[in-house]
């Protein structure tokens, strides 16, 4: 209840600061836009089929997926990021889902794609796309986000946007079979307690799942939003691991293997693995902790209407569940306000959350904070940091600060 | 209706060629097919193929298909991985993370050596250079001498200095019961400054 007089009182304070602004947008001789006929309300446009698959608007063209060309050697072992500050509601088209590649993107013709099943099984198995095609298939939406999403701000803040602090991540709908009727198609034998996939790209890149995940919710996914796979994101056939990180995502999916035992493959053992403070390292950590970013207002999407009616959108997610909550701070984290959370609540997927608010023109410390369904609340960077140390690269999930100024640009900081 | 369906079981059971599965579908794996593609290795060796390479042998291979991204002695070439050094340096600001300071087990080595190395032309290197490649790089972090020869037979012996340095996920217990408790909402902290910015802007990232 506090809480909400809190929020009303500040409200009411930012309205009538900025009462003044109210109707300065007017136009005193009427807006050609619409005294005037326009062209494209007189002529024809253009007939269907010109494009018989669809693009974004021209007018659109800046919403791109964008690398940082020094963080890595090449572009054939790198990453870039979704432009989620551009992005709304709770899906990614596929367009602009990022790409992290170890070896490119391989060009193959579905037809030569074969998956294995091989190990500790009754009987090894090679299945064709076609094979995949007939077991039973699921829909399930769910979010990917790279380990090392946020890990260049673990020593403090670097990237100045939220496609680059936060865009590591994508969020769309698999279309794809259960691993577990896979795996039992070729017989599990009782000793077989871990499962490593390979994908069939140059990096052969492969990881350790232990059994009880492969049988939980897993699945071997041929569509994302309704088409098949993007080849950047495994064309014709990828893991799909729910709520863990990026890497157990096998793409372009070629062998799963029975064992008793993980492989401690390069992925799992000299990265993706999380170096503490006293030089210990923890390894398979393999869950993707609550965490939310505020997309806009942020570096990228700055204020341009001025003081008045304001649109606080963000996301946030969490690998243990859904995100029934997310709170929202104007002062750096002295006061915390209730966000509205808006679109579906799924599990493992990306949530969409709102702040409406009117803002006075004076400068904003933004922040947001996730609660997952477990009870766990996103923590702070310096938390982290006591936990971790600096150089863990992995696993960066604290809260986020924007510093807005009296313009409305937005700039990446943090705050004590 | 059931007729129907007792007529679809007994068609599905016909087709069903594999004991294994419920459904029928796939074929068989053969034995040279999950030859081919069943090469990884283990830290306790299985799956390592017989051969054997010695470090004045890997040098060669080393300096002609590693040494133009990874140096001549391992150091890295620009910002392409360093594989040697880095010695107690795990807990320092700046750790440096190699195979002689980080990894766990030479067997991931091995398996990531055969597996997509040379980079650009993966699975062109033999077993015995794999061998070769491996003995010169456990060489060049001081691990070995240099008449020193790695073997299916001795592999396991050649522990690296960091196998006890990791430990499995331990965030339930040291961070969970921390983060799951009842969040603040009001007056928070005293007071707030900016401790830090980001300056990296995307116009300076080439985007």
């Amino acid at each position: 209840m506090v809480d909400k007089i809190t929020r009303r009182g500040f409200v009411k304070a930012g309205i009538s600061a900025s009462a003044g602004l109210i109707g300065t947008s007017a136009v005193a001789q009427g807006d050609p836009k619409i005294t005037k006929v326009q062209k494209w309300a007189q002529e024809l446009g253009e007939g269907l089929d010109t494009r018989p698959y669809g693009l974004p608007s021209p007018h659109e063209t800046g919403v791109q997926r964008r690398r940082v060309p020094w963080l890595t050697a090449d572009a054939y072992s790198s990453i870039n990021f979704t432009p989620i500050h551009d992005l709304e509601g709770i899906i990614t088209p596929n367009g602009v889902c990022f790409e992290r590649h170890h070896a490119g993107v391989p060009d193959f013709d579905p037809a030569d794609h074969r998956l294995m099943i091989n190990g500790l099984v009754d009987q090894p198995l090679v299945l064709t796309m076609a094979d995949i095609l007939r077991f039973p298939r699921e829909n399930r939406v769910h979010f990917l986000e790279c380990a090392a999403n946020s890990g260049m701000e673990w020593r403090g803040p670097q990237m100045d946007g939220a496609q680059f602090t936060h865009g590591m991540i994508h969020n769309v709908m698999y279309t794809g079979v259960p691993l577990r009727l896979i795996l039992q198609e070729a017989g599990i034998k009782t000793a077989g307690k871990w499962v490593l996939a390979e994908g069939a790209d140059a990096s052969g890149l492969s990881r350790s799942i232990p059994m009880e995940k492969a049988l939980d919710d897993c699945l071997v996914a041929f569509k994302m939003n309704g088409e098949a796979l993007r080849p950047e994101n495994g064309y014709p056939l990828r893991l799909v691991v729910p709520g863990w990180e990026g890497i157990t995502w096998i793409k372009w999916l070629r062998r799963l293997e029975i064992g008793d035992q993980p492989w401690h493959q390069r992925e799992e053992t000299s990265k993706y693995t999380d170096l503490l403070a006293d030089g210990s390292a923890r390894r398979f950590s393999w869950v993707m902790d609550a965490k939310s970013v505020i997309t806009s207002p942020s570096p990228q999407m700055p204020i341009t209407h001025g003081a008045g009616q304001t649109v606080i959108s963000g996301l946030a997610w969490s690998g243990h569940g859904t995100i029934p909550r997310v709170d929202v701070s104007l002062d750096g984290g002295v006061n915390w306000y209730p966000a509205r959370m808006s679109g579906p609540s799924l599990n493992k997927s990306l949530h969409r959350f709102y702040f409406d608010f009117v803002w006075d023109g004076k400068p904003l410390l933004l922040q947001s904070r996730a609660h997952d369904s477990t009870g766990y609340v996103q923590p702070t960077k310096d938390v982290l940091r006591q936990h971790r140390g600096e150089s863990s690269t992995y696993h960066n999930n604290g809260i986020q600060t924007w510093a807005i100024n009296e313009q409305g640009e937005a700039q990446n900081v943090e705050v004590s | 209706m059931l007729k129907f369906l007792n007529s679809l079981i007994a068609a599905v059971l016909l087709a069903t060629p594999l004991a294994a599965g419920t459904l029928g579908l796939g074929r068989p794996a053969l034995p040279d097919e999950i030859a081919a593609w069943n090469i990884d290795v283990r830290p306790d060796g299985a799956g390592l193929p017989e051969g054997a390479g010695s470090v004045l042998a890997g040098e060669g291979v080393f300096t002609e298909k590693c040494a133009a991204c990874h140096g001549d002695f391992g150091e890295g070439v620009g910002r392409w991985p360093i594989l040697v050094g880095g010695e107690d340096t795990l807990a320092d600001e700046r750790p440096t993370k190699t195979i002689g300071s980080y990894w766990p087990y030479l067997s991931t080595v091995w398996d990531y050596v055969y597996r997509t190395m040379p980079y650009g032309d993966a699975r062109s290197l033999t077993v015995d250079e794999v061998y070769q490649v491996t003995a010169y790089i456990l060489y060049l972090n001081d691990l070995v001498e240099d008449d020193f020869t790695l073997t299916k037979a001795n592999f396991t012996s050649a522990v690296l200095p960091n196998q006890a340095g990791f430990k499995r996920d331990d965030r339930p217990q040291t961070e969970y019961p921390d983060f799951r408790k009842p969040a603040c909402m009001a007056n928070c902290k005293p007071n707030v400054e900016i401790t830090g910015r980001g300056t990296a802007k995307g116009a300076e990232m080439g985007q």
